[in-house]
């Protein structure tokens, strides 16, 4: 049926190259659609065509993976669609030329012989005119209308007997008259259906003018042929009775169309090796590009696993195989600096242990010496007795130092373990306020719990969070001016929270980050009036980031500060927020500066504003270096050497609390920046 | 009362203060400087309670215990430098009942070994059953079916505060008071690791156990009788 349409349409030759071209843009526009709705789901439009793609595209979607995954695919595909369209445009250019060639020189013969026809069919009109005028003449009363059918029906036959059977005449009257009465009715040879076989538009030509017209149609037969394409030629005759008539000649293209059908075959065959070995030679190419590459994937995969010693095997020396040597080497390369490091923290870890336990031996029997001693004091003279006393004293800070020290080098060396497990965090505020509390009454302060109605579970590990807790309770307590000290309790979401909570000389702009820092002193210039041993919040930091969560500070001057320490609920769970806002409600800004501070807490407002959202949601980096110059000039301060002998460093548990390694007790206070600030004093509340 | 304390340490100050320290307090110490002379040492001194530094010369401290623990319930101190996590539970599987981090002060050291041997004071007669178990506290003795099982008096301890209040969930601070004579937080994992030795002595299966169960979050209570 292809094969008739497209030799009836051969009069619009242009029509040809635009249908593969028509084609590609159709496939373009369904890639787009495709891409832009189907893989994305990004179609507008009304829910229910949405609801569709949706349900067309599920069944698809292992489909596009494959694609998007599989660069062999796409490429073998790609080549397969590309060469398949220059295969088609080809065959249709071919099958135009052959066709085209094929067809002139029919037209050209059948041209030549339909004139012939046409010539002889006036001839004999004219000769059966001037024989069927002496007839008239002569009386024999012979109807004209009798001697035009039937003298049409020779013509047909003798027309059509010249062809044998490569072409067929068919004569028809002319449109406007009545042709019956005339004898001019259709007549067809080798039973063709007159009327059908003859296009109208033709037939329109053909009687508007004297000239011949040609033009392609089907055949239709009388009897049970399958039509048939053809060439017919027309013209408009006169009859023996000078009537006008239409002659035609139809010649049919049957063998042509078997030719042409014969080269269109063989060029789809043809076409069809060509796209699948171009296909198959596209897959082989690939696959030589993409199998090392695989590989080198797959090894890289296996390296970052951590299995170092995989390597790519290496053949040849084209661009593959340098492929294969850089990867060799940069593995090898990264073998050596992960073994020079896991050699390093080894080393820093077992030198951490042995200096642990070196000094720990001989500071253990000097620590007991001291002790006794100190015990012992009583009976010596007061010279001896201050230094007895002072001995003990700077052992303790020496001692909490070499913790602290080391517990910061365990960080640092990775050395340092979680052993999570669910708590209450309720049961460690509790432990942790209960062994404040000597000191907070001393301080006179007043510690609150808030939010311990329900019960605070987090997958954490108590020694460190007690830590850190203890350590920001004892902070707050020192530095809050006898003001009240508040731990709030929440959990929410995938976290918990603990906020300590002080009203004393809080933190200046930009000191809540850096109070984190090693050995960072709020004023550089003030000497140490409490112990600790600078590493107490750095050590907080640590643990807080060991179990995945956040510490971080929150301060205005003279507003008191907000320690905010946050966890995540179980384990292994990333942070995406907080329960507790990190500034507190009664912060200055919050409330409003309708206070006693008044005018000076706004421009102190304006300072610190800048300052607060940056630590909002990390932790701050911690500056691994800080202020060391600050560190150690403690006994320097006559405020260090109070007369009445008490020890410099406060310690509220006394001396039966049992001190793990690391920070504990209040040793951290001098960690806390604008103590005793007096200037900055003001309360704001 | 009783106070020989065998201190196995090869520190030779150390060794001294500690003897001095010791004596100060009314205990008898007694010196072995060498892992491998020490198990003769505590068969020939039959201690009340020994001192065991972790790093030794010869055999580690961590052997020593396992041998000293192999043939004695006796009580066993660890002294270590190391507080890291898996030095201490190490010694504390090889059956170490306590452990104490240098440096420490003297009245600590006196304090844990006091509540070591406090224990000998002698309790009233008392039966307590726990599960298929029957406890005679004043015998000193576990028994399961008239078979008898040999525990370490602090194991004993544990077992028996539990049994005594099987209606209670125990935190491991509580027990850490009640069987370590801990007033201050101290290291759960103490309670921990006795917990799971004494679990592979008294259940019939240890990954289930029935005698002392597990209450997640909590602690640990007596299994229904």
């Amino acid at each position: 049926m292809s094969q008739d349409s497209a030799a009836s349409q051969s009069g619009r030759p242009g029509a040809r190259p635009g249908r593969p071209v028509g084609r590609r843009t159709g496939s373009e526009w369904g890639r787009r659609f495709v891409e832009g709705g189907l893989l994305h789901g990004g179609v507008q439009g009304s829910p229910v065509l949405r609801l569709l793609l949706r349900w067309v595209r599920r069944p698809l979607l292992p489909v596009i993976r494959l694609w998007r995954r599989n660069i062999q695919l796409r490429i073998v595909v790609t080549t397969l669609l590309m060469s398949l369209g220059v295969v088609l445009l080809l065959g249709f250019v071919v099958i135009g030329q052959v066709r085209n060639g094929l067809l002139e020189a029919k037209v050209k013969a059948s041209q030549s012989q339909a004139v012939g026809g046409f010539t002889v069919a006036g001839q004999r009109a004219d000769s059966a005119a001037s024989a069927g005028g002496g007839d008239d003449n002569s009386g024999t009363g012979n109807s004209p209308v009798q001697n035009v059918s039937g003298w049409m029906s020779d013509l047909v036959e003798s027309l059509s007997s010249g062809g044998q059977g490569a072409f067929d005449v068919v004569t028809l009257g002319t449109t406007a008259v009545d042709n019956d009465n005339r004898g001019l009715g259709p007549r067809a040879s080798g039973g063709v259906d007159p009327s059908q076989s003859v296009p109208a538009a033709l037939r329109k030509r053909v009687e508007s003018g004297t000239g011949v017209s040609q033009s392609y149609t089907r055949i239709v037969y009388t009897d049970s042929r399958s039509p048939q394409p053809a060439l017919i030629i027309g013209k408009q005759v006169n009859d023996p009775n000078g009537d006008p008539y239409q002659l035609y000649y139809l010649f049919p293209l049957t063998q042509e169309e078997k030719s042409l059908s014969l080269v269109r075959t063989t060029l789809a065959t043809a076409g069809l090796f060509v796209v699948v070995l171009l296909g198959a030679i596209a897959w082989l190419v690939v696959r030589q590009v993409v199998a090392p590459v695989r590989m080198a994937a797959g090894i890289a995969e296996r390296l970052s696993a951590g299995r170092l010693q995989e390597r790519m095997k290496v053949t040849g020396e084209d661009d593959i195989a340098r492929l294969g040597e850089a990867f060799n080497k940069m593995a090898q390369n990264l073998q050596l600096k992960i073994q020079q490091l896991e050699e390093l923290s080894r080393m820093q870890r077992r030198f951490v242990s042995d200096v642990s336990h070196e000094l720990r031996t001989p500071l253990t029997t000097v620590r007991m010496a001291a002790d006794v001693i100190h015990e012992a004091r009583v009976d010596f003279d007061p010279v001896t007795a201050r230094s007895a006393e002072l001995l003990a004293d700077q052992l303790d800070r020496f001692e909490s130092l070499l913790a602290d020290l080391l517990e910061i080098s365990r960080f640092d060396a990775g050395a340092a373990a979680l052993e999570a497990e669910p708590i209450d965090l309720r049961d460690v505020v509790r432990r942790v306020v209960s062994g404040a509390e000597p000191l907070a009454e001393r301080k006179g302060t007043r510690i609150r719990v808030v939010g311990d109605q329900q019960p605070v579970v987090a997958e954490a590990d108590a020694r460190r969070v007690e830590r850190v807790l203890r350590n920001l309770v004892v902070n707050a307590v020192e530095h809050g001016e006898g003001e009240d000290v508040v731990v709030k309790l929440a959990a929410a979401g995938g976290a918990v929270a603990v906020a300590v909570r002080d009203y004393g000389v809080g933190l200046k702009p930009g000191e809540a980050t850096r109070v984190f820092s090693r050995f960072w002193r709020a004023d550089p210039a003030r000497a140490r009036t409490t112990g600790g041993t600078g590493l107490g919040l750095s050590i907080a930091l640590e643990d807080a980031r060991l179990h995945g969560g956040w510490l971080q500070a929150w301060g205005e001057p003279g507003g008191g500060s907000q320690f905010r320490l946050t966890l995540p609920r179980t384990a292994d769970e990333p942070l995406r927020g907080a329960p507790i806002p990190l500034e507190p409600k009664d912060s200055r800004r919050n409330r409003g500066l309708n206070d006693a501070g008044g005018s000076r807490g706004a421009a102190e407002k304006a300072a610190t504003v800048p300052a607060a959202p940056s630590y909002d949601k990390v932790p701050a980096p911690r500056d691994p270096i800080g202020p060391r110059t600050a560190a150690v000039t403690p006994t320097a301060d006559p405020t260090a050497l109070p007369g009445n002998g008490a020890r410099v460093v406060s310690r509220p548990g006394g001396g039966e609390q049992r001190r793990d390694e690391g920070t504990q007790g209040p040793a951290e206070s001098g960690d806390r920046p604008g103590e005793r600030d007096q200037g900055e004093a003001f309360r704001g509340r | 009362m009783k106070g020989r304390v065998l201190v196995v340490d090869d520190d030779t100050a150390l060794a001294e203060m500690l003897g001095i320290v010791l004596r100060g307090e009314g205990f008898e110490p007694s010196f072995v400087a060498d892992g491998d002379k020490a198990l003769a040492a505590f068969r020939e001194t039959k201690p009340d309670l020994v001192l065991l530094d972790l790093m030794l010369p010869g055999r580690d401290g961590i052997e020593v215990c396992r041998l000293i623990r192999a043939e004695s319930g006796v009580p066993i101190v660890m002294l270590t430098a190391k507080s890291d996590t898996v030095d201490v539970v190490v010694g504390l599987e090889s059956g170490a009942d306590d452990y104490i981090v240098k440096p420490f002060k003297p009245k600590e050291l006196v304090a844990r070994i006091r509540a070591r041997l406090r224990r000998s004071e002698e309790p009233a007669p008392e039966q307590l059953a726990i599960g298929d178990l029957v406890i005679d506290v004043a015998g000193h003795s576990v028994k399961r079916d008239g078979q008898s099982i040999a525990l370490t008096p602090l194991e004993f301890d544990l077992l028996v505060a539990l049994a005594r209040k099987p209606w209670q969930v125990f935190t491991r601070e509580v027990l850490l008071e009640q069987v370590w004579g801990y007033r201050h937080a101290a290291d759960t994992r103490l309670v921990n690791v006795h917990v799971q030795r004494l679990r592979s002595k008294v259940e019939k299966d240890p990954e289930r156990p029935e005698i002392v169960v597990t209450v997640r979050g909590v602690g640990y209570k007596a299994g229904p009788s």
